[in-house]
Formats: structure tokens, sequence, C-alpha cells
């Protein structure tokens, strides 16, 4: 399903040796930082460490201070921030947030509702929704508007625990789906690091970087998170394949909705899987 | 027509009511009330200035305004003073500034009273000419860049990075707040203009399912409070300016009242 693990996929982001200077001191520095279509990179680090200053100057919506950021012809962003304050006084449903900055056809809005299971809120007032709603409403936007690159900051913020392992399925179905490259900030290294290919750890600058099992071995991350977060790393090694809709039904990984879930299927397309240490 | 006086305030208010409606909504969302105070609030050192280099003093006050907000933008950027702070020193700064030029103009007489809380019943042709044309101008650009201006209120950093430019979209805002405190002054005054932004559009709030549809209620409840307030005006004899003030806050108050609630379809499936 997904050839580019195979072929050096398109480069959507490259950053190289950027850095953005605030009040006198450097927000986050000497950052190198490649995303490719159909590859998620996971930004983790403390507080403070520079996370999302880096995401956001990875889409332009800060301009590097040093540094070059180089972004594909055209390359269309999808972007989830960490907090949204909504003033109540605006009348906002969910299906306006999913036209918000741009037109969309109602059968691509009501699909892409039905996925991140949401499609019965379509009507409801967007101060109205729950955390976890309102997460799966703006997942729900990334998939129907189809960009190039999805930058989530701290998607699971103010989300339960099962809500939190939904979202993330629900992430790599979009990046299943669409085919987008995801750059992906999180506190929380165990979840997700599963499905992601890069992790990028920083505090002000790149700590260490690779793939998931390697930076939670690093000596530098295991000081930065202790060495807890790598003993929960695999915990969560996705058995949950399937989501149970409203109705009773189980939708699958793959897409197909049926009246049981029937275990462990094969998700078949994760590179990181084979190299999943055991608990 | 529009040779009795009681006809031009109507249509020259009703002029008004149909742009402060959508922009008021925006002034509501982006909680810009105070900052839309401020920019009113120097529109009396607008006029002052007007009548010092002589120029028209729509143009001198739309300039003013304009500036001030500039000037506010430029020092909420920088690190100190909390917006607050700022905007309670520059509104009552350029008012009073405003009120010490003037005393100082002695060789014109200007009637302060007008200024401050408007003389609706005294617009001329001219003047409904300017509020007729600057408010098409101001809703032509208002519709053209609904959409950012939407997406930005709504959260600036998606609007920036989906590349809807929400800077540009602000700052043409401004401009539009200017002009219509501008094309407001002769009609409610400098002090009772941001009422005839906010209130209508909070009046509007309960009845409306988007944002596009509290826009388009906000203009029929500004409309809906200068036909009141001047015909009350009219019959009692009372201001015109703070009569449609009054007429708004009435049909807000009316708004608050207990009306079989509408839910929007899809809330009852939640707890």
């Amino acid at each position: 399903m997904l050839q580019q693990t195979e072929n050096p996929a398109e480069v959507l982001v490259e950053m190289h040796n950027a850095g953005i200077h605030r009040a006198r001191r450097w927000l986050v520095r000497g950052v190198d930082l490649t995303v490719r279509r159909g590859e998620i990179v996971t930004l983790i680090g403390p507080n403070g460490s520079g996370k999302s200053t880096t995401a956001k100057t990875a889409i332009g919506v800060l301009k590097p201070d040093e540094g070059t950021v180089k972004r594909s012809r055209g390359l269309k962003v999808g972007y989830i921030p960490q907090k949204m304050s909504l003033d109540w006084t605006m009348p906002l449903t969910v299906d306006r947030l999913m036209r918000l900055t741009g037109p969309l056809p109602r059968a691509r809005i009501d699909a892409a509702l039905e996925a991140a299971g949401v499609a019965h809120l379509k009507n409801a007032e967007v101060q109205a929704l729950s955390g976890g709603e309102f997460q799966r409403t703006l997942l729900a936007r990334a998939l129907a508007r189809e960009p190039d690159l999805l930058v989530l900051d701290e998607p699971v913020q103010g989300v339960d625990f099962p809500g939190e392992v939904a979202l993330y399925r629900l992430i790599r179905e979009i990046r299943d789906r669409t085919k987008c490259g995801i750059l992906l900030i999180s506190h929380d290294l165990h979840v997700v690091m599963k499905e992601t290919d890069t992790v990028i750890c920083l505090n002000g600058h790149v700590c260490c970087r690779g793939t998931p099992e390697n930076v939670a071995q690093s000596a530098e991350y295991q000081t930065l998170f202790g060495a807890r977060g790598s003993d929960t790393l695999a915990i969560y090694r996705h058995h949950h394949d399937h989501t149970h809709l409203s109705d009773g039904r189980i939708r699958h990984a793959d897409g197909t909705v049926g009246d049981a879930c029937d275990g462990q299927h094969d998700h078949g397309n994760h590179h990181s899987e084979k190299a999943t240490p055991d608990a | 027509m529009l040779d009795d006086f009681f006809t031009r305030a109507i249509v020259a208010g009703v002029g008004l009511a149909v742009v402060a409606g959508p922009l008021g909504c925006f002034v509501v969302w982006r909680r810009m009330a105070y900052f839309g105070d401020t920019m009113a609030h120097s529109a009396l050192l607008g006029v002052a200035l007007g009548f010092l280099f002589e120029i028209n003093l729509t143009v001198g006050v739309f300039i003013v305004a304009a500036a001030a907000s500039i000037v506010l933008l430029m020092l909420q950027r920088r690190d100190g003073l909390s917006t607050d702070a700022l905007l309670g020193i520059l509104s009552h700064s350029t008012l009073a500034l405003g009120l010490v030029m003037v005393a100082f103009m002695s060789w014109i007489r200007i009637d302060l009273m007008s200024f401050l809380f408007g003389d609706i019943l005294a617009v001329s042709k001219l003047d409904i000419a300017i509020i007729y044309a600057g408010g098409a101008l101001v809703l032509a650009l208002l519709v053209y860049l609904w959409r950012p201006l939407l997406a930005a209120t709504v959260n600036v950093d998606i609007a920036e990075a989906e590349g809807l430019k929400p800077e540009r979209a602000r700052f043409v805002f401004m401009l539009l707040m200017a002009a219509v405190i501008a094309i407001a002054m002769k009609v409610v005054g400098i002090l009772l203009i941001t009422s005839l932004l906010i209130i209508p559009a909070a009046t509007a709030r309960r009845f409306s399912a988007t944002p596009e549809a509290m826009a388009v209620f906000a203009s029929l409840a500004g409309m809906l409070a200068v036909v009141g307030g001047l015909s009350t005006s009219l019959r009692f004899d009372t201001p015109s300016g703070p009569s449609i003030v009054v007429a708004a806050f009435i049909l807000f108050l009316l708004s608050l009242t207990r009306l079989p609630v509408r839910r929007p379809p899809g809330m009852e499936t939640r707890r």
C-alpha cells in the first residue's frame, strides 16, 4: 500500500539549521528536519523546548531568524493548533468549521466526519464539543481538506486514554488515506511512537533523532525523560485495529465495516512494526 | 423625498446600520469593543485636525482613527504594557487632546455636543451620499475579506498555515473600522459609535446559526434601532443619537428574554 518506504518519497518540507530568536533569546536553534510524503515525524521534548515553534516555522507561520526552510511548491498545509479559544458569541457549527478556510464538496465533508466518528455532531456548535470531540472534528477537517502536510500540535491533550489511542489510530488512517506527510508534536512518547518514522527530540536544539526505538534507548532521551519513557514504549502495540461505531457495528482499520471485531488483523503497512521491541 | 430632515435622518441611519452590523460582529467575536472605543475617541482629534488643516472632517476622522489603530497594533507588538492599559491610555489621551485642541481654536465655533453625541437630524444630502458611497465600499471589502477575517478570528495560526494571509485582512479590517467611525460620527457621535457596532451584533447572536446569518441579523437589528430610536426622538423630543442607542439596547434586552428555545438540530443527540 505504501510504496514510499521503498522509493525515496517527495520531500514536503525541509528545514536546515533553522532558529527562531525572540525577546533576546533563541527559542529553538539549529533544527534540521525533513518531512516526506507518507511519513510521520514526531517532535518530542519538555515544555518550552521549542516544539510548537519548530512546527510553526516548518509551515511558515513563523519566519526563521537563521537557517532555511524550504517547502515544496504549492504545498497544502493542514494545521491543528494546540489550543483554540473561540468566543462564545460566534455561532459556528462543526459543518461550518469544516469549510472555514475554503469551500469543500458536501460529500467529502460528510465522509470525513463519518471517518472521524463525529458525523452525529455535524450541526453541533463548536463551543459545545468536548475535548475529544473537538480534536476529532479538527482531524475530520484535515481529512476532508486532503492536505499534503498535516501538522498536529499535541492532538491528544485533554483526551482520556481510550480516546488517545483512537485519535492516534485516526491520524494513521488519515496518513494512509490521503498519503500526506505528518508532523506531530507530542509530550508523551509511548503511544505515538509505534506509528512514527522519525522522532526528533527537542530541547531548544535537536537532542537526538532516529527511529522511535533508537531514540528511546539513547542516553540523551533517557536524561530528558527518564528511563520510564523507554519502559512504557511498547505498551500500546495496536491490537486496536477497529472502531466501535455508534450503531454497534465495527469499522476495521482497512475501512471495512462489519458486525464483529475479528481480532488482530495485520495493518500490513507499518514500517516500524518489525522493529518494535516487546515490552 | 430627501427634503424632509426626518427622512434624511432615517435614510442616513439605516445606511449606517447596514454597514455597522457585519463589522460589529467581528468587533464582538474578536473582543475588540474597547479597541473600537479607542479608535472612536480618537475621532475628536481628527475633527480638530480637520478644522486646523481645513480638510473634510470625515476624511480627517478617518485618517486619525486609522493612525490610532496602527499605533495600537505597533505598541501591542512590543512587550511591555498590556493591551488593556494601552487602550486606556490612548483612548482618553486622544479624546482629551481633541478637546484641548478644539478649545484652543478660538476662531472657529464648534458645537461640541453634536460631535460627541451626533446630530443625525442635521445630515445633508452630501452626508447621505458619503454614508452610502463609503458604506458600499466598506461592505464590498468586507465581503471580499470575509473568509480570511473569519478564519483568523477562529484561529489565526490555522488561517496563516492554510494560506489566508490573516495579517493583511486584519490591517484592512482596521481601515474599515476607521471608515465606519468616520461616517458614523454624524449619526450617533463619537461617544456612542461603538454601541452601534456592538449592541446589534450582540442582539443578533441569539437568532443566528452561522456567522453570516449573525451579520445579516445584526444589520437588521441596527436598522430597527435606528427607525425606532428616531421615531421616539421625533415624538418625545429626545436627543436623536442617544435615542437610537437606547432603542438598540431595548432590542438587546428583548433578545435575552426567554422565547421558545430553538435548539440547533443535532444538539438533541447530545447529553
